[in-house]
């Protein structure tokens, strides 16, 4: 087990825990001075990865404001969960500062971690709903604004009331309380005219305040990732070359499901009913595969692979995988060629050859991130191949056209394995909550679904 | 209609304009923003961060040049002569020696300042116009481009709190503006796409002018100040009659199909159809029928949310200034220096007064030839003043003075002088920043030596 010994052990997290534990949002401007161990630097990471997918997801998906606070409420508890609330907070601000690390190192996944940070925030801010915790989180802001004066509301009264109207909020009171903010700092408001803006100046009402703290909040942490960035760049890389950058390298496109390399249903398809089951429950990039070797008689090394681990994950033993490509790959290369220069392939995919490592299936993201080439057919349809292409290929699989909109929809705002994930409901008509983020997982909850209609 | 005069068009013409008339100076003291003085704020290096682009004949396109003062902008000008002179952001590095700097390690050549600039032109309302349709305007759609101006202006200082505002003619057929105030130079891209959405009202996507959908029970204060001052009067007391819009079939159809209430576009219909003249034969056909819709439609009977929003609604459709949104919310994108010459029309992008855009007339616009036969004719007679102020152009390159530059150059001055508190300021808000960078000396036990990069953005 390796530690890391900061300088300072001051330990700022356990005198804070005595006091009563109120439920509040940490704003992650310093970092906690704490020994942290190396396996919980990651699996924290990951369980905070979990959250922000979740949140990213259900944003593509485009639920509504009180939808995604019920979601990353129950993302948060299901995956932060710690016994003492002391060390949700630990657990809590150990996992950002280790993301912030992982998704410093590209403008992508510096604006992906922004804003799903900022959405976190934001929900988790919502959620706080009584005022005086609220209070509280901006007080941290240490916010520079004051409340409009009696003499100034009086003034501009009517015309607050005519923003109320307009954004179908109750006539703010007497007693409301309005701030006065510069109107850059609230970007979403000026955007839809939430508020009222005059000279400059936003009037910010009290239930609005969450706009203002999480552009702040935002604001802040774009700036500190720009400089983790910079100290990463410089001299983290380097120095943790053998210890935390393997980590951090790959935690980002790291697949967050569980593992199908090992099929525990080995067996589970056999060869007779594989052309059946392939057009039943097999999500399209290897539909697409499939179809291809079926009317080529071969597939490039990138598609072998691509459908070759599927396959094995599937539950496709050694031998009937051997037969399998050697019934289609004889009729265009012969046999003799087919022994001498892929049968080595398949086994090698099975670890009974070479190095005999076992390969893992490859995961929605891995294929996403592949760069097919000309005559290659692996990777994701609803990434790869134009409209045009996948409308065809979607119509052959059976999606209807109200499904069919959406789906495009999806891939063309490059939410690929949402647009999957419709698919999927689409032709199985049910749900499919978790989402699709690995073939695998795409075809057993295709098989389940089947099973249980049969 | 303004014609296309491709042949008031001509590159000699160009070469004595910019030899003789441009004003370059004028120019360069804009945008160096007080800069060029020799204050201590004053940054040296503020101009020669500046982009400008320049399009040659035969669309050779010059990306990424730079000038460090008015004298290299000038050369550069007068030996090229460009057709169209474009100016984009302030970057952190000079822009012509960007591919040094991107080859360091950490890619510094970012945007830093620009302008808040706004597009408007008038081939967007094609379908609310029926004088002229794509490159033409004439003085029957103009006043939608006055609408804009009026109304963008007006937001643009009351509600956002902005000064130094600039209207150019864009020397055919729209309008850009330039918001200069520090403030407005320094908005991050999210909030300039803010501003833009606050003065959108249509529907659906940024390039679909169709549908405006006023909803909600109250008009937003901006909206209706909008609609009041400026967007109702100039439908009914000019764009009704002068497009006519209700005069024919198919033009009423159009504003008819904006009524949810089937019933009500019916019976309007049936009124307008047997063609008969109500009251007097000499009031306005658009006029009579505009009355007759309102009528029904705010009566009393037709309290019914979204109904008595419809008049509004139809107002602004055929009146609501029509944005480019995509070149309001990047600080990368290039518009076209005032007082450049259009190559289609020979026009000079000349700047318009906002507060006096309805005495504006596109067609009176001086165009090259007619400057260049001004200064023959002027050069035959003896010589006075410079040759600016004995062409038509004076009297833009005074206003583009009077109203704009020196007030500008005047609060510039003023914000250069406070600059040195502001660092100081601004060093202490960062510290906060420096404190969640300590992630790194805690967590992992490093030194942090503040790199010279970092100190430069700090600073
Ligand atoms: S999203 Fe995943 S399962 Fe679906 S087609 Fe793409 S790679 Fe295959
Ligand atoms: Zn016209």
């Amino acid at each position: 087990m390796e530690i890391f010994r900061p300088q300072s052990r001051r330990n700022i997290l356990s005198s804070s825990s005595d006091a009563v534990s109120v439920p509040t949002i940490p704003l992650y401007r310093s970092a906690p001075s704490l020994d942290v161990r190396l396996e919980e630097f990651e699996s924290f990471a990951i369980d905070r990865l979990r959250v922000l997918k979740g949140i990213s997801d259900g944003m593509s998906r485009g639920k509504k404001p009180e939808e995604m606070e019920n979601l990353v409420k129950d993302l948060w508890k299901v995956n932060m969960r710690q016994q003492h609330a002391s060390e949700v907070l630990h657990k809590d601000i150990i996992s950002h500062f280790a993301l912030r690390l992982v998704y410093c190192r590209t403008e992508d996944l510096r604006k992906w971690f922004l804003s799903m940070e900022s959405a976190l925030f934001r929900y988790r801010f919502r959620l706080l709903k009584n005022a005086e915790a609220q209070r509280a989180v901006m007080e941290e802001f240490d916010l520079p604004y004051r409340a409009v004066s009696n003499v100034e509301f009086e003034s501009i009264k009517e015309k607050l009331g005519q923003v109320a109207r307009s954004t179908g909020q109750p006539l703010p009171t007497a007693d409301a309380i309005f701030y006065k903010v510069p109107f850059e700092e609230v970007p979403e408001l000026v955007a839809g005219r939430k508020v009222l803006i005059s000279q400059g100046y936003a009037y910010v009402a009290m239930n609005q305040i969450v706009s203002l703290v999480a552009t702040l909040f935002r604001s802040q942490l774009s700036k500190t990732l720009i400089l983790t960035n910079r100290k990463w760049t410089s001299s983290i890389r380097e120095q943790e070359k053998h210890r935390l950058t393997p980590i951090v390298e790959a935690m980002c496109s790291s697949y967050l499901g569980p593992d199908y390399s090992q099929s525990r249903e080995y067996a589970d398809i056999s060869l007779k009913d594989i052309d059946q089951v392939a057009k039943s429950s097999f999500p399209l990039c290897m539909r697409h595969l499939f179809d291809k070797l079926k009317e080529d008689h071969h597939l490039k090394h990138g598609g072998r692979m691509q459908l070759g681990l599927f396959l094995k994950g599937v539950g496709l033993n050694l031998d009937d995988a051997l037969a399998f490509w050697r019934a289609e790959f004889s009729k265009k290369v012969g046999l003799e060629k087919f022994e001498k220069q892929y049968a080595y392939g398949i086994r090698h995919n099975y670890g009974k050859e070479g190095k005999r490592t076992d390969y893992s299936p490859y995961s929605c993201t891995k294929i996403i991130s592949s760069t097919p080439g000309t005559g290659d057919h692996h990777g994701c349809p609803y990434r790869h191949f134009s409209e045009e292409n996948l409308r065809a290929a979607l119509g052959r699989m059976g999606v209807n056209s109200r499904a069919m909109e959406d789906v495009i929809d999806k891939a063309r705002n490059r939410h690929y394995q949402l647009a999957c994930t419709l698919t999927f409901e689409a032709l199985h008509g049910m749900p499919c909550d978790a989402g699709i983020n690995h073939p695998n997982q795409y075809f057993s909850d295709s098989r389940k679904i089947l099973q249980s209609k049969a | 209609m303004i014609p296309q005069q491709e042949s008031d068009f001509n590159l000699n013409h160009l070469k004595l304009y910019y030899g003789k008339l441009f004003p370059f100076a004028d120019l360069c003291r804009w945008v160096s923003y007080g800069n060029d003085a020799n204050h201590p704020g004053c940054d040296q290096s503020y101009m020669g961060r500046r982009e400008f682009s320049f399009t040659l004949v035969d669309d050779i396109y010059l990306r990424f040049q730079s000038f460090n003062n008015v004298h290299e902008l000038e050369n550069s000008v007068k030996e090229k002569s460009p057709v169209k002179i474009d100016i984009g952001p302030v970057y952190s590095v000079d822009p012509a020696k960007r591919y040094a700097y991107a080859q360091s390690e950490n890619n510094v050549f970012t945007p830093v300042e620009r302008e808040l600039i706004f597009d408007i032109d008038m081939t967007d309302y094609d379908d609310v116009r029926y004088c002229c349709s794509g490159a033409d305007v004439c003085l029957v759609c103009w006043p939608l481009m006055t609408i804009a101006i009026k109304v963008i202006d007006t937001a643009l200082r009351d509600d956002f709190g902005f000064k130094h505002v600039l209207w150019v003619y864009s020397g055919r057929r729209g309008v850009h503006c330039w918001v200069c105030d520090g403030k407005a130079r320094r908005l991050s891209n999210e909030q300039r796409g803010a501003i833009a959405d606050y003065f959108r009202v249509y529907k659906g996507n940024e390039n679909s002018h169709k549908k405006v959908s006023l909803t909600g029970a109250a008009l937003h204060p901006f909206l209706a100040t909008s609609y009041t001052n400026v967007l109702k009067d100039y439908f009914e007391k000019n764009l009704l009659t002068g497009q006519n819009l209700l005069a024919t079939e198919e033009r009423y159809e159009k504003i008819l199909s904006m009524i949810p209430d089937e019933s009500i576009a019916s019976e309007l219909r049936g009124r307008w159809q047997d063609g008969r003249r109500s009251s007097s034969a000499k009031e306005d056909i658009n006029v009579v029928r505009w009355e007759q819709l309102k009528q029904l439609l705010q009566s009393g009977k037709h309290k019914a949310q979204g109904l008595r929003r419809c008049v509004e609604e139809i107002v602004f459709c055929f009146t609501y200034p029509r944005l480019d949104m995509e070149v309001s919310k990047h600080m990368n994108h290039l518009l076209k220096a005032p007082f450049c010459v259009h190559p289609k029309t020979g026009r000079v992008c000349v700047p318009i007064d906002p507060s006096r855009c309805d005495e504006f007339d596109p067609t009176t616009v001086p165009t090259l030839s007619q400057l260049i036969e001004e200064l023959n004719y002027e050069s035959s007679r003896s010589d006075v003043d410079g040759e600016l102020n004995r062409t038509s152009l004076g009297n833009a390159i005074t206003l583009f003075r009077s109203s704009f530059l020196q007030p500008l150059l005047k609060a510039c001055k003023s914000c250069l002088e406070v600059t040195s508190i502001d660092t100081i300021k601004r060093w202490n808000v960062h510290s906060t920043v420096e404190l969640s960078r300590s992630i790194l000396t805690l967590i992992f036990s490093y030194n942090c030596n503040r790199s010279s990069g970092e100190r430069k953005e700090l600073a």
